[in-house]
């Protein structure tokens, strides 16, 4: 699966988690102008491991907390909004409310 | 004799003890530990801030909400220690257990934002989820003549979800018939990417911001509060001024959990989604609040837990398997202003979506939709909740959701 295969939804997260691979979070960041380093690959794992086990998106103080990386450094590492950006490379479903 | 041990007494520990209570022999002792002498009834924490809820109607005393053969350690919980089957207590013997509930819910933590408790904490920087906030704010609104007024999520999750956002439209619909709404700016400012984040909601709710003339500032984590020059101030240094500030801070469950195995980064403690049993310890079960799960942290869902965690813990003591029969089901009225409400009622995997909910005696509900009736079957709602939810009592809504009345091509348009 590359950037031109993969299906999203409108608002650019991907449609099947299973489509996720190390490769595709490469190209999806570097869309976004960003290129990974181990530093973001420790935030996103550990995004990717909180939704597997608790089947929702974590919010960032949960990230930084187990990632043990201040969200301040975080907002460094995706500076157009670690959010949204953490959401869309680690390939799980962004961080919603109930309504 | 045998003792199930509930930890809270608040919406969900109090209905799952009478629940047991109900369902079990006198060869058990049902008990739940609480430190509190007094029941509050936090929906109404919304409404007290208008002038429209008072503190009379909405707490009670503690011992009038257990009732008989339900015991209660009027106690604060230090450690659960689940190898041996004991909960120690800050002041008093450690209690033993048979099965044990956690239903200690979340609070918030201010303490957790820099400059948050500073000079403006109760002067011009409230919450509304606690008594105390929810009455100091009471005040500070009642002398408030107009300026910026900011309703800021910290983070997710919280407690009632929807609340903030019901805060603000009630804002509005005060703020108009005191006669200073033109006077005042009404910015909601949150962490998510939009006020309503699913995608039928933000489709077709958005006229409400819009009419109500709420600003929405998005993508907004807050990382300081500056009571000096009365602005807040998120990671990527934007700043939100303020004239009054009604903040949600961030959440965590109780003290008792943090940094244990049984619980996350924020205290809430690792559940099964759909058994509710805790992941990491043997006969304990996790009810409400203090769970980790993506359902909604609200009364309803506890109402709907109670239910099915009834039979489980049956089941658990008879030593059959769980059955996996919780799907998430939550059941919120969100008020809009003005005397109207919309019905939201929702699951883990399925969104709120629009139609009839259709409940015996009181009739249909419109959903997703706004409507006077949903906002006095609302208020009426805190009469249900003393005689009701509380003692577990039966009420005509299913514990898992049904599509009953749902318009489920909506979600297709």
């Amino acid at each position: 699966m590359s950037l031109e295969t993969i299906q999203t939804d409108p608002e650019g997260y991907l449609a099947n988690r299973d489509d996720w691979s190390e490769e595709l979070a490469q190209e999806l960041a570097a869309s976004m102008g960003v290129s990974l380093t181990e530093e973001h690959w420790k935030v996103l794992n550990t995004a990717r491991a909180i939704d597997a086990e608790s089947g929702s998106s974590p919010g960032l103080r949960k990230i930084s907390k187990r990632s043990e990386t201040p969200i301040k450094a975080i907002y460094k590492l995706f500076p157009e909004g670690p959010a949204k950006a953490i959401a869309k490379i680690a390939g799980i479903p962004k961080p919603k409310s109930c309504l | 004799m045998k003792t199930i041990l509930i930890l809270g007494a608040g919406t969900a520990g109090t209905a799952i003890a009478h629940k047991m209570r109900r369902r079990l022999s006198n060869d058990w002792d049902v008990a739940v530990v609480d430190p509190s002498t007094t029941h509050l009834y936090q929906p109404g924490l919304l409404f007290l801030p208008f002038g429209d809820e008072t503190e009379e109607r909405i707490v009670r005393e503690r011992s009038s909400t257990l009732g008989k053969g339900i015991t209660w350690h009027q106690a604060a919980v230090k450690a659960i220690d689940t190898e041996r089957r004991r909960v120690d207590l800050v002041e008093g013997e450690p209690l033993s257990y048979d099965f044990l509930i956690i239903a200690s819910g979340t609070e918030i933590r201010p303490d957790m934002i820099d400059g948050m408790l500073g000079d403006g904490w109760h002067k011009n920087v409230f919450d509304f989820y606690t008594l105390e906030g929810s009455k100091a704010l009471q005040k500070a609104l009642a002398n408030f003549e107009g300026g910026r007024l900011v309703v800021n999520v910290v983070e997710m999750p919280i407690k009632c979800p929807v609340a903030p956002l019901e805060f603000a439209f009630l804002a509005d619909a005060y703020l108009t018939k005191r006669g200073i709404r033109d006077k005042t700016e009404l910015v909601y400012a949150t962490p998510l990417d939009g006020a309503f984040t699913k995608p039928l909601a933000s489709k077709t709710l958005g006229y409400l911001l819009e009419n109500k003339g709420i600003q929405v500032e998005t993508e907004f984590m807050t990382g300081e509060v500056d009571s000096e020059k009365n602005l807040i101030r998120s990671y990527d240094e934007r700043e939100v001024p303020y004239d009054l500030l009604v903040t949600i801070p961030p959440h965590m469950g109780a003290g008792f959990l943090e940094d244990t195995d049984l619980a996350d980064e924020l205290a809430f403690v690792a559940t099964d989604p759909h058994t509710l049993a805790a992941k990491n310890a043997e006969r304990v079960f996790v009810i409400g609040d203090a769970t980790d799960l993506p359902s909604s942290k609200a009364g309803s869902v506890a109402h709907f837990q109670a239910d099915l965690m009834a039979e489980n813990i049956l089941r658990a003591i008879e030593g059959k398997e769980l059955e996996p029969s919780f799907d998430g089901h939550s059941n919120c009225f969100v008020e809009t202003g003005h005397g109207k409400a919309m019905l939201i009622d929702f699951n883990y995997e399925t969104e709120p979506l629009p139609g009839q909910f259709p409940i015996p005696g009181l009739g249909p509900l419109p959903l997703l939709k706004e409507a006077r009736r949903n906002h006095w079957a609302k208020r009426l709602f805190r009469l249900v909740y003393w005689h009701g939810l509380l003692p577990a009592r039966p009420i005509p809504i299913s514990p898992t959701m049904s599509m009953a009345g749902k318009q489920l091509s909506a979600a297709a348009e």
